[in-house]
Order: C-alpha cells, then structure tokens, then sequence
C-alpha cells in the first residue's frame, strides 16, 4: 500500500474514533450536566464518575437485536443512521484543529460543511418515511422544515463572515484571527458592526440544526413517542445519537472556526489544539446548559423564530456588512 | 415595530434569567437520597405494618385480651395464648401469656383500628417498608418471632 492510502486510512480512523468518543462522553457529561443542574448526581455507579456508563451503554447498544419493523421500507429504514453518522465524519475531514492537525484542508471548507451538514435532513427524512409508522412522520416533517428553515440564517451569518475574512478556507479565516482575542470575529469591528449579534443568530441556528432542545421538535417525546427514531432500536439508534453528538462537535468547531479564533490563544500566547478543543468544550457544555434550561417551544414559534427574527436581521447584518466593506 | 423589538428585548431577558437560575443550581449540592446505599428515617407518624412492644424485659405488653383482633375490620390478626403458672407476692397465679401472634399483611389497609382499641400501648406502627414480594406467604407476619429477634439484636 501506498503511503497516501495509508494516510487516508489513519484520517478517516481518527475521525470516526474521535466521533465516537466525543458522542459517548458527552452523552455522559449531558447527563452529569443535568443531573447537576436538578441537583441529582447523575451516573456515578459504573467507575469514578459513572466514566465507565458510556462503554457500557456501548456494549448494550451493540449486543442488542436490531429490529424492522413490518410494513416498513427495509432500504430506506436502514439507510437511515448510517446517512446520519456519515456526514457528520465526512465534516471532521476539513476542520482544522490547529495549524498542523488538519486532515484535508479546502479552500471551500465552509461549503463542504454546510453542504454536509444539509444531508443530516436527508438522514432524518428517510428515517422518518422509511419507519412506516405516522409519529416518526410527523416527527421527520418538523425536523425538515425546521432544519432547512434554519439554515437559511446560518449560511446567511457565515456569508457575513466569509465576507469580513475574504475566505472560505476555515484555516484562513481562523488564522486572520490569531494574536489575541480583541481580533476574534466575535467582537464588532469597523466593517462589521453587528458581529456579536451574528454570532448569537449562528449559535442558535446550530443548536437548532443539531436538534437540540429547546428546539427538538423532531424527537419531542412527550407528542411523538420517540420523534424519527421510534422505531429504531440497538446500533441504528445508536448511530442516530452518535451522529447529533457528533453534530454537536462540528457545531461547536464552526462556531470556534468562524467566530472564536480557532486554535488562537485569547492572549496571544501558545496557540495550539488545545486552545481549540477548550473553546469547543465550553461551547458544548453551554448547549448542555441551554437544553436543560429551556422547555421545548412549539413548531409556530421554532418557525416565527427563525423566519420572523433571524432572517431578516440575517439579512440586515449582510447588507450592512457588505455596504461598510465597500466604504472602509 | 416597536413591538417587534422590545418582543426580541424582553424574550432574551427573560431566557438569560432563566439560565441564571440553572447556573446556580449547578453548585449547589445534590439533594438524592442513594436508595440502596442511603435509606431516609421514617417520620414519626408513618404506618407500616403493625408491630407489638416489648416491656422493659423484654416480653411482649401484649396481655392477649383479642381486642385488636375483634376491632381489625378485615380481620387480619389472629393470636392466641396459654395460662402459665407465675408466683405473684408468694401466691400462685394463673397468667394468660401470648403464645401466637400473626399478621395477614395481605388484607391489612392500614386503618389502624387495632392500635387505636389496644388499651395496654402493646402495638403500634413499624417503620418497615423493604416489603416487595412475589410470593404472599411473604406477608403473613409472625409479629412474635419478630419482637423476639428484634430483642436480640437490642441485646
């Protein structure tokens, strides 16, 4: 074998084993989170901390019979999970971790992600048709419009983005911000003005992508038995979690990338993966904190949400951007 | 359109609100009880099944006068009793002692009737609650042999 198949091989190992294992343990640190935030102590039988909850969840997950259920679209059915694990990976090939830990960098890597990150609606769809069963229906038809409703905002605010930058490369844009963190896109800058309001539209377009409550309308269980994967059981339902969580992670990195100065040290001092995956952490544990917060909101207003309010200061923000870009 | 923004304004307020009090009560400590490792005391005046009283040695109050088995309403207990002969103050004497005493926890509905018509403080309310079963055998209590063990361990 070549050297580059082996190349190929090792990235898309590390990619899968890094997914994998940020979605066991942040299921973890989800229910550590919560239990804590309603005063429980969550998962602490199963080794220190309950650490050893997730492999064991694993083992179950795996050891289990994976069910059709009659009447149901055997291709589609089971498609489904894997289409919703897929992407998610096929994303962590372009996103830089830090200068040099990068498996594939693209001058479109933005492009890729969104284009990516789009096909999770697909996933959720054929679950939901291929299921024969009208809850996982319902459930997928909310997922969609609410997946494509939302990402209409988030490309909108990444285009602000990519505007002030210039690029699509996500290792430009996050070099453009190193050297402390008065650079980051965060913060509101002579062309851009409205770049703190631009990262809140982006932050909840992406909790509203990864189907996260309060916006998990596509697996709200107390009107849809179990949303899109009702009828999903053992390693197909386990390839549905892996895939949000793994969502979740390219979620926190896009928002890094774009708005938080990738790998940058706020300082300007060691620059490094580390500095990368502190931000995303602290990211997800603010999802964390946000799902166990809020109640779900209703479809109507999920919808007046992001069609009423984001989009059009989405849109507001771009002109506004694009204008000043011309005068400064 | 002022509406429009202050709907905005007011909505962020209230959610930033709202994730202030969950941040609070991260760091406060955990309130659980962990069951099997953990158990609460019971409170004072909470009725498990009925469970006879000891004297300061050791014998059951009971002086088996039936009147808790007359006033159960579902009739669960059944007791007995045997004269023994005791020397009282040099004299002989017949005593009635409590030679059986048994609980049908399978009809009991925790009235009460039985503590309330004892005249001698000889039952009252145990704080068991460990009770599940598969099989009701389980529930018919031998409240004798339970004093006579809980005495030992006393001792």
């Amino acid at each position: 074998m070549s050297l580059t198949v082996l190349n190929v091989i090792a990235a898309v190992v590390i990619a899968i084993a890094f997914a994998a294992a940020n979605a066991a343990y942040l299921v973890w640190a989800e229910r550590r989170g919560a239990a804590r935030i309603q005063r429980r102590p969550g998962p602490n039988i199963n080794g220190p901390f309950g650490l050893l909850q997730p492999p064991i969840d694993g083992i179950k997950l795996m050891t289990k019979q994976l069910m059709i259920p009659g009447g149901a679209d055997k291709i589609l059915f089971m498609v489904a999970p894997v289409l919703a694990m897929a992407p998610a990976i096929m994303s962590f090939v372009t996103i830089p971790f830090s200068e040099g830990i990068v498996a594939r960098n693209m001058d479109i890597g933005v492009l890729m992600i969104f284009a990516f990150a789009s096909l999770g609606a697909m996933a959720i769809l054929f679950a939901g048709w291929g299921s024969r069963n009208k809850y996982s229906v319902m459930a997928s038809v909310r997922a969609v419009s609410q997946n494509v409703s939302y990402e209409i905002p988030m490309l909108i605010t990444a285009i602000t983005v990519i505007m002030v930058n210039g690029s699509m490369d996500l290792k430009a844009i996050s070099l453009a911000q190193a050297g402390g963190f008065w650079h980051w896109n965060i913060f509101p800058s002579l062309q851009s003005p409205l770049m703190p309001v631009s990262f809140i539209i982006f932050f909840i377009c992406s909790l509203a992508e990864t189907n996260r409550a309060p916006f998990d309308l596509g697996e709200a269980e107390s009107e849809l038995v179990a949303g899109f994967h009702t009828e999903y059981g053992s390693m197909g339902f386990g390839l549905f979690f892996m895939g949000e969580y793994a969502n979740i992670v390219i979620g926190a990195s896009l928002t890094t990338l774009l708005f938080l100065g990738g790998w940058g040290c706020p300082f300007g001092l060691f620059p490094g993966v580390w500095w990368f995956l502190l931000k995303i952490y602290l990211l997800i544990a603010t999802f964390i904190w946000i799902r166990w917060t809020f109640p779900r909101t209703t479809i109507y207003g999920l919808l007046n949400l992001s069609w009423k309010i984001l989009i059009p200061i989405s849109l507001f923000n771009l002109l506004l951007t694009a204008g000043l870009l011309k005068v400064f | 359109m002022g509406g429009y923004f202050s709907e905005i304004f007011y909505g962020s307020k209230s959610l930033l609100i709202g994730m202030g009090i969950t941040f609070r009560e991260f760091f406060k400590p955990t309130v659980t009880v962990q069951y099997p490792y953990q158990t609460l005391k019971m409170t004072a005046r909470y009725r498990g099944h009925i469970e006879l009283l000891a004297d300061e040695e050791g014998n059951p109050k009971c002086v088996a006068c039936g009147m808790c088995q007359r006033a159960c309403p579902s009739g669960c207990i059944s007791l007995d009793s045997v004269s023994v002969d005791v020397e009282v103050d040099g004299k002989a004497k017949k005593k009635k002692v409590l030679s059986k005493y048994d609980l049908d926890f399978t009809k009991c509905s925790l009235c009460g009737q039985c503590v309330e018509s004892c005249n001698f403080g000889a039952i009252d309310f145990s704080k068991e609650y460990n009770l599940a079963s598969t099989r009701k055998e389980d529930f018919h209590f031998n409240l004798l042999q339970r004093l006579k063990r809980s005495e030992e361990k006393n001792t």
